[in-house]
């Protein structure tokens, strides 16, 4: 039995409308008008346990809707959702005791209370044995070095310290579903790194099932072997992100130093793409020309310093998809 | 009750208590204002008894004694939303008060009940004190006045702290709350007995103050005190405290399912 069903979700919001300027305001006293916005519009996804799973697409897409409502904070109009064979919004609090979130732009540790006081409100909150919360705890902080951070008051942390207390924070009633809603945003790169590790450590470590929203596409490279893309309350993909890109291009991306800064580069099976001083991105169709024979052809031509061969940025990738659906 | 089923709510409220105590020099700056408005309404009273002939209600001696209760009891009046669930509200933090496996009435009471007893505490203490000493303030009437008082006022702060949690679940509705406390604010205070004492009104509006559910925050605990109303009396102003207890809590649980249904988390 899979860990997480969602069947053909759906989610309207109704926003009230504002026509611009002092008379708009006026006239939205007297008579309200409402548009409706599909947030979720027939969702559906199953989650084997222990998967982790990365669901990108644009701001305003869906993303963030769909945890609300894996979480029971929402209400779905319609549509069947299970975790654990529990319905979220009518058992919500069975389903939270089993679930752990991250809403990486908000914090859930007590502003004014040092770290530790945070961790031992939630152990009260979440029911949590002494013995378990304290093997829980310590495990927890000695993968993220959490342990200097006790005494500091939360508003004192920085956002990097802070994400590592928040993540620590959500796992401490050993849930068996983490939602990660992003995660990495606004953090230095030591700070992602560190975050990453410790996702990857818990997923394949512990078999925790792990939802990872994020507009950083280096998280899902470095985590996610499945990618689902959603886009005006639609899942538009849900593959593994080799089948993604080679769905999307099958292009590479040949990157050249040259020796000589005025030099370009012709040749019939590749186009080019950008250059800044003296390196060149060209792109070639690895259908079309072998690799190893258009670097060779082009070493015997050029004077080259260095040369290198890539995927796409995965970036290119996502936002050729939302191109393909008229996503902007 | 398993003390496991309380524990949620108990930690939350003893968290939320120490971090109000912190607030110190809001404490201190609350603590001098009150006194000033104290002596002014004090003031007031005193020109409005030197003033007239016809027997009051209540004499000067019992009005000085019942402002300074109600000074130094001001921060118990739900005069306006909690603070705490305000800004959740507003930063969309909210969202984590859900995915906590509590029951989030009796979650958001405790917090809230923890908010109107902290403050008070601090300075109502002190400030007794003083008025008690220098400023004309009479003990209680009777040692069974005093326990009588004391149970009203168990009665007044689950009273206060249920409209109080009422005042932060329209905050789903309206974000801001600021105008919520601006309504609500004088309404209650002036049905509360904060600006004349309530036995002073009109006799028509007696038997409105005697029905709606503010006059069991200040007006019926500070009467029971100073043997305004007797102790033989005090059932009845206990019963009215528990019926609107139990009424406000379970408006504030309806509202709160139903804000829920609706609930639209700010951002993301």
């Amino acid at each position: 039995m899979s860990h997480i069903r969602l069947e053909n979700i759906v989610k309207t919001f109704r926003i009230a409308r504002r026509r611009p300027g002092l008379w708009g305001a006026f006239h939205g006293v007297l008579r309200r008008e409402y548009r409706t916005i599909k947030a979720l519009d027939r969702v559906s996804f199953e989650l084997e346990r222990g998967e982790l799973v990365g669901y990108i697409g644009p701001n305003g897409a869906g993303k963030s809707t769909t945890v609300k409502v894996l979480s029971g904070i929402l209400v779905p109009d319609s549509g069947r959702c299970e975790i654990d064979g529990r319905v979220p919004w009518r058992d919500r609090i069975a389903n939270a005791a089993n679930i752990g979130v991250v809403f990486g732009q908000r914090t859930q540790l007590w502003w004014d209370l040092p770290v530790i006081e945070s961790f031992d409100l939630l152990r009260d909150i979440y029911r949590v044995g002494s013995g378990d919360y304290a093997r829980a705890r310590d495990e927890l902080a000695a993968l993220m070095d959490l342990e200097p951070l006790y005494d500091v008051p939360v508003r004192q942390l920085s956002l990097g310290q802070r994400m590592r207390c928040d993540l620590a924070a959500a796992l401490l009633h050993a849930p068996s579903v983490l939602f990660l809603d992003e995660p990495t945003i606004g953090l230095d790169a030591v700070s992602k790194l560190a975050v990453r590790g410790f996702i990857k450590r818990l997923n394949r470590e512990r078999g925790v099932t792990v939802v990872l929203t994020t507009h950083d596409m280096d998280d899902i490279e470095a985590l996610c072997d499945r990618v689902m893309v959603i886009g005006h309350g639609r899942i538009l993909s849900d593959s593994t992100l080799d089948d993604l890109r080679a769905r999307v291009t099958r292009e590479r991306r040949l990157i050249i130093d040259l020796l000589d800064e005025d030099q370009t580069i012709a040749d019939p099976d590749v186009s080019f793409v950008s250059r800044s001083g003296n390196r060149i991105h060209l792109q070639f169709d690895p259908d079309r020309v072998q690799t190893a024979a258009l670097i060779s052809r082009i070493t015997a031509k050029y004077a080259i310093k260095d040369l290198f061969v890539e995927n796409p940025p995965i970036e290119e990738i996502i936002s050729r998809l939302y191109d393909e659906h008229e996503l902007r | 009750m398993n003390p496991s089923f309380v524990l949620p709510y108990t930690a939350v409220l003893s968290a939320r208590f120490r971090m109000l105590l912190q607030y110190r020099a809001a404490a201190l700056a609350g603590f001098v204002t009150q006194i000033g408005w104290g002596a002014i309404r004090i003031m007031a009273m005193e020109a409005f008894y030197r003033s007239t002939t016809a027997p009051q209600p209540m004499n000067l001696e019992e009005v000085v004694t019942y402002v300074w209760l109600g000074q130094a009891l001001l921060g118990l009046l739900p005069w306006n939303p909690d603070t705490e669930i305000r800004n959740m509200v507003r930063s969309g933090t909210v969202a984590y008060e859900l995915v906590r496996p509590v029951n989030l009435y009796t979650y958001w009471f405790s917090r809230s009940l923890a908010f109107r007893i902290a403050p008070t505490l601090m300075r109502s203490i002190p400030l007794a004190m003083l008025a008690l000493l220098f400023f004309g303030m009479q003990p209680p009437a009777s040692p069974e006045s005093l326990l009588v008082w004391l149970a009203a006022t168990a009665g007044a702060v689950l009273l206060t702290t249920a409209l109080t949690v009422i005042l932060s679940i329209t905050l789903m509705w309206t974000i801001s709350g600021e105008g919520v406390a601006f309504l609500a604010a004088p309404i209650i205070y002036l049905l509360a007995g904060m600006v004349i004492p309530l036995p002073l009104f009109p006799e028509w509006a007696q038997f409105i103050l005697e029905m709606l559910p503010f006059r069991g925050l200040c007006d019926a605990p500070f009467r029971l005190y100073m043997g305004h109303i007797s102790v033989a009396e005090a059932w009845a102003v206990l019963l009215h405290q528990w019926i609107w207890i139990f009424i406000l809590v379970g408006l504030g649980a309806w509202m709160l399912s139903r804000a829920k249904r609706r609930l639209v988390v700010q951002g993301g």
